[in-house]
């Protein structure tokens, strides 16, 4: 079975490759070609993914299954080393899910809806690029989650920043080029410090096996390296993740970012940090993290507090919904930063809700951009239950699951991730991490007092009339604004269709099915957590 | 007394040298019609790649270095001290030792590796030339000539094995590029360039001349072997019979033990031998030039600096270093590491300003040399080889992307880095190509050639620990991505349309057909080694000498 790994990098990378012949065919037929190129390449490989989760022996999740290894680079010491194991198998799966449904939300049906980025368009907003680059976009993301070789991952963490800048900087909003240059260069810091904290650590034990030195716990390696290394390797990850001091990318990426670009990196991309963390980090460096993670506690409340009060300020829907991440990655990190099983299977099922939570959410807020031809909330006025009343339903649904209401997926990593700092690992100062718990609780409400609020301002209320429609998609930039006119005229815009509720619906599925059965992922990260923190 | 001479271990030189001869004289003798410029090309063409097939050839073979023009058994001798080159040798050979004859001219696995970039590179730059050449107010048989001579320079330095070759070697690389530099007549900027060449060039070598003579004073012997021997006294014979092969912390030890019986015009000679080869290899503080030259010389010349001038730079560098001075690494070492820093760091912050396609790359490439210098900055054994092997990743990158700013220089001739929007569009592959060039430049996947060549040589200096060393190269590495980066984003997008623009652009396609096929094969094969390089960077990694440098 170990070529399914192979195939799951495989089949995209092949599909990109096929895009680069040139074809004779006319616009209209290579644009029908584009789009089933498109869903089948990501449904094959989305398909595989779900081989793989029916093949996973569910009995011993913590050993790692499916492996391959093969030598690539001698002279590094690079191997092709790809495995699975029960914490990597979910985000691999969440990752080819979205971006299947990414294509879904792209290509299905005739593709001239709003957000249908691969609709024909003067000027030519070159959907066969586009379909290029969210399938390497998946190769690095796919990689991330599979490497078992240290040098491996980062060639696969970084493989994921061109393709991002560019769907950032090519197809994005009005701000775009500054925002994808102010991502790149955050996250390019970022990789070179991790670089510098791998080959630290590789140095020190001389391998780059992730298996072997999640295994070691750290022996061949003196306190005061340890703590070095972390310090390197955590700050490449903290920028990705992001991190408190660290988040101001953030913002703007997902601002300037189209759907499926603004989808993928708070789906995706955010948890290749986080999974940093829980599978490098952590286990190769304990000494590195007990000494560290008071600090990683500190930086992860003061983000879920800084999350929450930047988003009751902020004006913009997708701005706020960018932040929201920052406040519920403060969450995944406080979980990692208890050193505990309970916390780390807090962080890991936050991370998981938060990728399906924020995608619907930016998928919603996306939609409602393109319709109303601007994301600023005054601007939308409010009402929108009773105009737009399914999509109104729908971004309610995302809000309550997204401040955690209990029965839906976000509940359970916040509310575990303050169960574990209510009992830190030994060796942790506890009054300090009570203190943390209690801040990160104040958190919880300070994000149901801001969705509510958005909430209140969005979809109740009074509608005000949508004549402002021509002057904003003028200044929106990205949309066709004759579509948006017309809209307007008739003073009355689509609501949910068709290719967005295939592209939701999965979404709402999975936060119901994790809201309401939460063992069904703790069941598979459980064993691997006590693996890797060497606790009983 | 006669010297025996190993034909087979100098024939590229040979080759290279009667190719020059023969490119003159075909040049004087045959008819002025435009069929001529395309022979003597192809003539050139054929003497590279003859030279290149036989480094090929000789490093199939298996068994020990060739070497050749070595000091004759009959004057090895404490007595022989009669003949000329032995004058030189003052040391008698140490007892007990196998006492092997100096040689000058060695040809092991360091030698063949800079031997065979130099040539590939080569038949790049002859590539290019073709098309530069095109136009038609280049003497062609001058220009070959030079390129030729030029060559040789590069193939016969890195084999040297004593200060004379070495320095004959280095000027041999250096002089034709200052006549190629001018050869473009009433050409300002081109004259320009060619005299600030030279001056900075003629210093440079009167800098190093002084150092060498020094060391000669010193040691008494000009063998580079010989050198390290007698800098290296009070160590026992079996120590210093390993020769520098030893590791770091023999070497510091050994220093050490005997820095108080140096007298300190030794360190004032490695300082002078260093000063001199940074201005070669545009190390700051003796940079300046490089973004004044690289513009105005023709751009195959430019490339020739970027690439084939550099490598020479530093085979000379690593061979002195290296062989001669290893007893002084702790002189050395981190005068490198501040000199490598400082480099990377200005060349950067210079590139990032630039509009200019080839001033960008010229600062660029002087921050890509802080990057080849920063293992040497740390330690002095396994450090050579990342530098040699961050080397020819770079030449790689770098001569195809000088190889599209050719093109495009025919199209544009500003060739701004706004020339370049949308060159995706125009010409596919060439933008492609590009792209993929910048991105290997800028170290970042898809272009995995340049990632791993930063790998390399990161883990040399985490290794040696050099961590000041590390994140400085760390931040300098992020400055490089966000120029290189922007100019690749350029390459996508739409070029604006502007009718006068767009008529330029034509207009320039339109006159630029000739000589577009030998850039286009220059690209392609640029493109086909960096791509492999990306897939299997274990090719150049298994090309580096696995052990020392063979002394002479």
């Amino acid at each position: 079975m170990s070529w399914v790994l192979i195939a799951l990098l495989g089949v995209p990378l092949a599909g990109a490759a096929v895009l680069l012949a040139p074809s004779r065919t006319d616009a209209v037929a290579r644009g029908r070609l584009l789009r089933v190129h498109g869903l089948a390449v990501s449904g094959v490989t989305f398909a595989l993914s779900v081989v793989l989760a029916a093949g996973f022996d569910y009995g011993d999740a913590a050993r790692v299954q499916f492996s391959t290894d093969l030598a690539w680079i001698p002279g590094l010491d690079l191997r092709f080393h790809l495995g699975l194991d029960g914490i990597s198998l979910p985000l691999v799966v969440l990752t080819t899910l979205l971006t299947f449904l990414c294509f879904v939300y792209l290509c299905w049906g005739s593709a001239d809806g709003p957000g249908q980025l691969l609709r024909p368009k003067a000027g030519g907003n070159r959907p066969r690029a586009l379909v290029f680059t969210l399938l390497i976009l998946e190769v690095g993301m796919i990689g991330t989650f599979l490497a078992l070789d240290l040098l491996l991952f980062f060639v696969f963490f970084e493989v994921v920043l061109i393709p991002m800048y560019f769907v950032i900087a090519i197809w994005g909003g009005r701000a775009r080029r500054a925002a994808a240059i102010k991502f790149i260069l955050y996250t390019l810091l970022g990789s070179a410090v991790l670089l510098l904290g791998l080959l630290l650590i590789w140095a020190q034990t001389g391998t780059l096996d992730m298996v072997a030195l999640a295994r070691a716990q750290g022996a061949g390696m003196s306190r005061s390296v340890q703590i070095i290394a972390f310090i390197a390797v955590g700050i490449g990850f903290a920028v990705k993740t992001p991190m408190w001091p660290l988040h101001t990318w953030l913002p703007d990426a997902h601002t300037e970012a189209p759907t499926v670009g603004s989808v993928l990196l708070a789906g995706v991309l955010l948890k290749m940090g986080t999974y940093g963390f829980a599978r490098i980090a952590i286990p190769v460096l304990p000494d590195g993290a007990a000494a560290a993670a008071p600090w990683l506690g500190a930086f992860a409340v003061i983000g879920i507090i800084y999350g929450s009060l930047a988003c009751l300020a902020q004006r913009d829907l997708k701005r706020m919904i960018a932040y929201s991440s920052v406040g519920h990655m403060g969450f995944v990190l406080l979980g990692f930063a208890t050193l505990t099983p309970v916390g780390f299977n807090a962080a890991l099922f936050g991370n998981i809700a938060h990728g399906l939570i924020t995608a619907l959410l930016f998928f919603i807020a996306g939609a409602i951009k393109e319709r109303h031809g601007t994301s600023v909330m005054p601007a939308l006025g409010g009402g929108m239950l009773s105009r737009l009343p399914h999509l109104g339903s729908l971004l309610t649904f995302a809000c309550i699951a997204s401040l955690g209401l209990p029965g839906l997926a976000g509940f359970w990593g916040e509310m575990l991730a303050l169960l574990g700092a209510f009992e830190p690992a030994a060796g942790l100062s506890r009054p300090l991490y009570l203190t943390f718990m209690v801040i990160g609780g104040l958190g919880t409400v300070l994000t149901a007092a801001y969705f509510l609020l958005m909430l209140s301002r969005v979809t109740h209320g009074r509608g005000i009339k949508t004549i402002h429609a021509p002057v904003l998609a003028a200044v929106g930039g990205g949309t066709d604004p004759s579509r948006v006119a017309m809209g307007a005229g008739n003073a009355r815009m689509r609501d949910v269709t068709s290719y967005e509720l295939a592209a939701w619906v999965p979404l709402v599925g999975l936060i119901l099915l994790f809201g309401l059965w939460p063992k069904a992922l703790l069941l598979l990260t459980d064993p691997v957590v006590h693996t890797l923190l060497g606790a009983p | 007394m006669i010297q025996s001479i190993d034909y087979y271990a100098v024939a590229p030189l040979l080759i290279l040298a009667l190719t020059a001869g023969l490119v003159l004289i075909l040049d004087a003798f045959l008819p002025h019609r435009p069929y001529v410029r395309r022979a003597l090309g192809g003539v050139t063409l054929a003497g590279v790649t003859g030279a290149l097939a036989v480094v090929v050839s000789q490093a199939m073979r298996t068994g020990g270095p060739l070497k050749t023009f070595c000091v004759p058994d009959g004057l090895l001798g404490p007595s022989g001290g009669a003949g000329g080159g032995a004058a030189l040798l003052t040391v008698p050979p140490v007892a007990g030792q196998a006492a092997a004859a100096p040689c000058s001219f060695v040809v092991d696995d360091f030698t063949l590796i800079f031997a065979g970039l130099a040539l590939a590179a080569g038949i790049v730059v002859v590539l290019l030339s073709a098309a530069e050449l095109s136009s038609g107010d280049i003497p062609v048989g001058e220009w070959y000539f030079l390129l030729l001579c030029m060559l040789a320079g590069a193939v016969a330095l890195p084999a040297s094995r004593d200060l004379i070759m070495l320095l004959v070697a280095l000027e041999l690389v250096s002089l034709p590029v200052f006549a190629l530099t001018a050869l473009k007549r009433y050409d300002g900027r081109s004259s320009e360039a060619a005299v600030k060449l030279f001056l900075v060039s003629v210093v440079s070598t009167a800098v190093m001349l002084f150092g060498v003579s020094l060391l000669y004073g010193t040691t008494g012997t000009v063998y580079l072997d010989r050198i390290a021997q007698i800098l290296r006294e009070g160590v026992p014979p079996s120590i210093a019979g390993l020769s520098p092969g030893q590791g770091v912390a023999g070497v510091y030890s050994s220093s050490l033990e005997i820095s108080h019986d140096l007298p300190a015009v030794v360190t004032a000679a490695v300082v002078l031998v260093l000063a001199g080869f940074a201005f070669k290899i545009a190390a700051v503080p003796f940079h300046a030039w490089a973004g004044d030259v690289y513009q105005g010389a023709p751009i195959p010349v430019a490339a020739l600096l970027s690439v084939i001038s550099k490598a020479a730079g530093f085979a000379g560098l690593i061979l002195i270093l290296v062989i001669a001075l290893g007893s002084q690494a702790a002189t050395w070492v981190p005068l490198i590491a501040i000199i490598a820093a400082l480099t990377m760091t200005v060349g950067n912050l210079l590139a990032m300003r630039q509009r200019h396609a080839v001033r960008l790359l010229a600062w660029s490439s002087v921050a890509q040399s802080g990057y080849i210098l920063a293992p040497l900055g740390v330690r002095n054994d396994a450090a050579m080889s990342a530098s040699i092997a961050y080397l020819v990743f770079y030449a790689a990158m770098n001569i195809g992307a000088f190889a599209v700013v050719m093109l495009v220089s025919r199209r544009s001739s500003r060739n701004e880095l706004d020339d370049y929007r949308g060159l995706v569009f125009q010409n596919p592959a060439a933008g492609l190509a590009l792209a993929f060039f910048l991105i290997c430049l800028a170290g970042l996947p898809p272009g995995l050639a340049g990632l791993f060549a930063k790998i390399v040589v990161f883990r040399e200096i985490v290794d040696g620990g050099g961590g000041w060393l590390a994140v400085v190269m760390a931040v300098n590495t992020v400055i490089g991505l966000y120029y290189y980066v922007a100019w690749a984003v350029r390459i996508f997008t739409p070029a604006p349309v502007t009718t006068g623009g767009v008529m330029d652009m034509t207009a320039g396609a339109g006159g630029s057909r000739t000589g577009w096929v030998p850039a286009g094969v220059a690209i392609a094969l640029a493109a086909i080694i960096a791509v492999a390089f990306s897939i299997a960077p274990q090719i150049v990694l298994d090309l580096l000498p696995a052990e020392f440098i063979t002394p002479g």
